[in-house]
């Protein structure tokens, strides 16, 4: 419990750190720029591949499971959508990205770290942790919205082509159960969890990176914590904001 | 001019550094010896601010660097040119860059004023046609070259050098330790130089702090090493047969 504390009180004096103000405008826009590429553009590959196949699995395994005659075919378009929106592009995507993205950040700011790329930067009088954590929670925030975006069109284009290409249901009455009951707030919902976990990514897996020590065993290390850290947390927020936003 | 007066440090229970006091000369080329575990590189991020004195002073031309706040330490900390025993170049970037990356953060210089800036630095060191490379593409020696010209490409008044002759050839150490003493002449600033090197010592040390378990046991020029008769010195810089002979015939 004492060290759980001490590493809560470390995270928010680093985000502290973080959202200090910037030395030069400008060099942060930079930054951003190119962390939009890396972090955001460079994902939308995995994600477009992990949501075809969540798609074509979801309606499969629906199809599978309606047996009852009284049940309406076209539900199962209506549950491809509602569990890729409520719940597969945004947290299933957001575990996948935490595997990716974090383990990256930490992998990159941890080598920074003990090469003493980071004690570099603090001599020059830079707020080192501001300059490389920032542009990432930014190009993060800013891009994974558009990544569940991306995997709600994919997946539910991957449950339709499952569905019809195995005959489990018709392209009509997919399509029909797609508009049925249809409620936008899932999206604005889906979209909110996305930007909470965007920053939950960002924020603990650089923390683990900027206060790794050691060599390269220990940026191994911190790499493995930042996912399984990050992953854990956005379970947790998933439920609290599901409790927040979606409870009657 | 760096003051030092004082200043102790310890870790847990272990007392690394132990009331030191010392004055680093302008225009001059300031060495801090010992062996390894003495405390120099403790003494060296104490100075730059890596890490906090738990007692005493440091003052950067009698501006007390130890009770100042983030901010006024980040206006010290831009006078401050260092470089890493392992170069600390950013991966990312060229060398170009790497040199180029301080102007861009503190300068106001146009976009080809920072290019010329950074290109007469990497001349400066010979580097010259290294721009387009990567860290990864070049030497050991090559990496605390450009590690030299960023750390001069803002005129910094104040030179940390942390062992720049680690794992380089003894031909490779001479350029450098060359260099560094020719840029301190050139451009008058305090440079302090971590090593144990003996050859930096008898080639550039205008003045030489030995570091012997944590306090300040000696502190001299290179001409009065030789007549030292510190014991604990004697054995650190005469520790082999070689250059006891020399010691012996001098």
């Amino acid at each position: 419990m004492h060290l759980l504390l001490y590493h809560i009180g470390r995270y928010v004096l680093l985000l502290k750190k973080v959202f200090s103000r910037p030395e030069k405008g400008r060099v942060y826009l930079n930054q951003t720029l190119d962390e939009l590429v890396t972090i955001g553009f460079n994902s939308v590959g995995i994600v477009v591949i992990i949501s075809i196949f969540m798609g074509a699995v979801i309606t499969l395994q629906t199809a599978y499971n309606i047996e009852n005659p009284l049940i309406p075919i076209y539900l199962i378009g209506l549950g491809t959508r509602d569990s890729m929106i409520l719940e597969f592009s945004s947290t299933v995507v957001g575990l996948v990205l935490a595997g990716k993205v974090g383990s990256n950040i930490a992998s990159e700011i941890g080598t920074m770290r003990v090469t003493e790329q980071i004690d570099a930067l603090e001599i020059m009088g830079i707020n080192s942790a501001s300059f490389l954590i920032l542009p990432k929670i930014l190009a993060a925030v800013i891009f994974f919205p558009f990544l569940t975006v991306i995997s709600m069109f994919v997946g539910i284009f991957g449950g339709w082509a499952a569905g019809v290409l195995t005959g489990a249901v018709s392209s009509t009455a997919f399509i029909y159960g797609l508009q049925y009951a249809f409620v936008p707030f899932y999206v604005v919902y889906a979209l909110i969890k996305t930007i909470v976990f965007a920053f939950i990514i960002v924020s603990v897996s650089a923390y683990e990176g900027y206060y790794c020590q050691g060599g390269a065993l220990e940026v191994g290390r911190a790499s493995t914590r930042a996912v399984v850290y990050s992953s854990l947390v956005i379970l947790l927020f998933n439920v609290i904001i599901t409790q927040l936003l979606l409870a009657k | 001019m760096i003051e030092v007066q004082n200043i102790s440090k310890s870790f847990a229970d272990k007392k690394v550094l132990q009331n030191i006091s010392v004055t680093f000369e302008t225009g001059k080329t300031n060495l801090i010896i010992g062996q390894s575990g003495s405390g120099k590189t403790v003494l060296m991020k104490l100075l730059v601010g890596l890490i906090e004195v738990d007692e005493g002073n440091i003052f950067f031309d009698g501006r007390n660097f130890t009770v100042m706040d983030f901010k006024e330490r980040k206006n010290v900390r831009k006078e401050f040119g260092m470089v890493f025993q392992g170069g600390a170049l950013f991966d990312s970037l060229t060398v170009l860059e790497n040199v180029v990356f301080p102007l861009n953060v503190f300068s106001n210089m146009s976009k080809s004023e920072k290019i010329d800036r950074a290109q007469f630095c990497l001349k400066r060191v010979n580097l010259e046609n290294a721009g387009h490379l990567y860290p990864s593409e070049i030497s050991g020696g090559m990496k605390k070259r450009v590690a030299i010209a960023r750390a001069i490409a803002l005129n910094p008044k104040y030179l940390f050098c942390d062992e720049p002759n680690s794992g380089l050839d003894p031909q490779t150490s001479i350029v450098i330790d060359n260099l560094i003493k020719e840029i301190t002449d050139e451009y008058q600033m305090t440079t302090i130089i971590n090593t144990h090197d003996m050859n930096s010592v008898m080639e550039i040390g205008d003045k030489i702090v030995f570091i012997y378990k944590g306090s300040k046991l000696w502190e001299g020029s290179k001409h009065d090493i030789m007549q030292s008769e510190c014991d604990e010195l004697n054995d650190f810089i005469f520790a082999s047969e070689f250059t006891r002979l020399i010691k012996k015939h001098f």
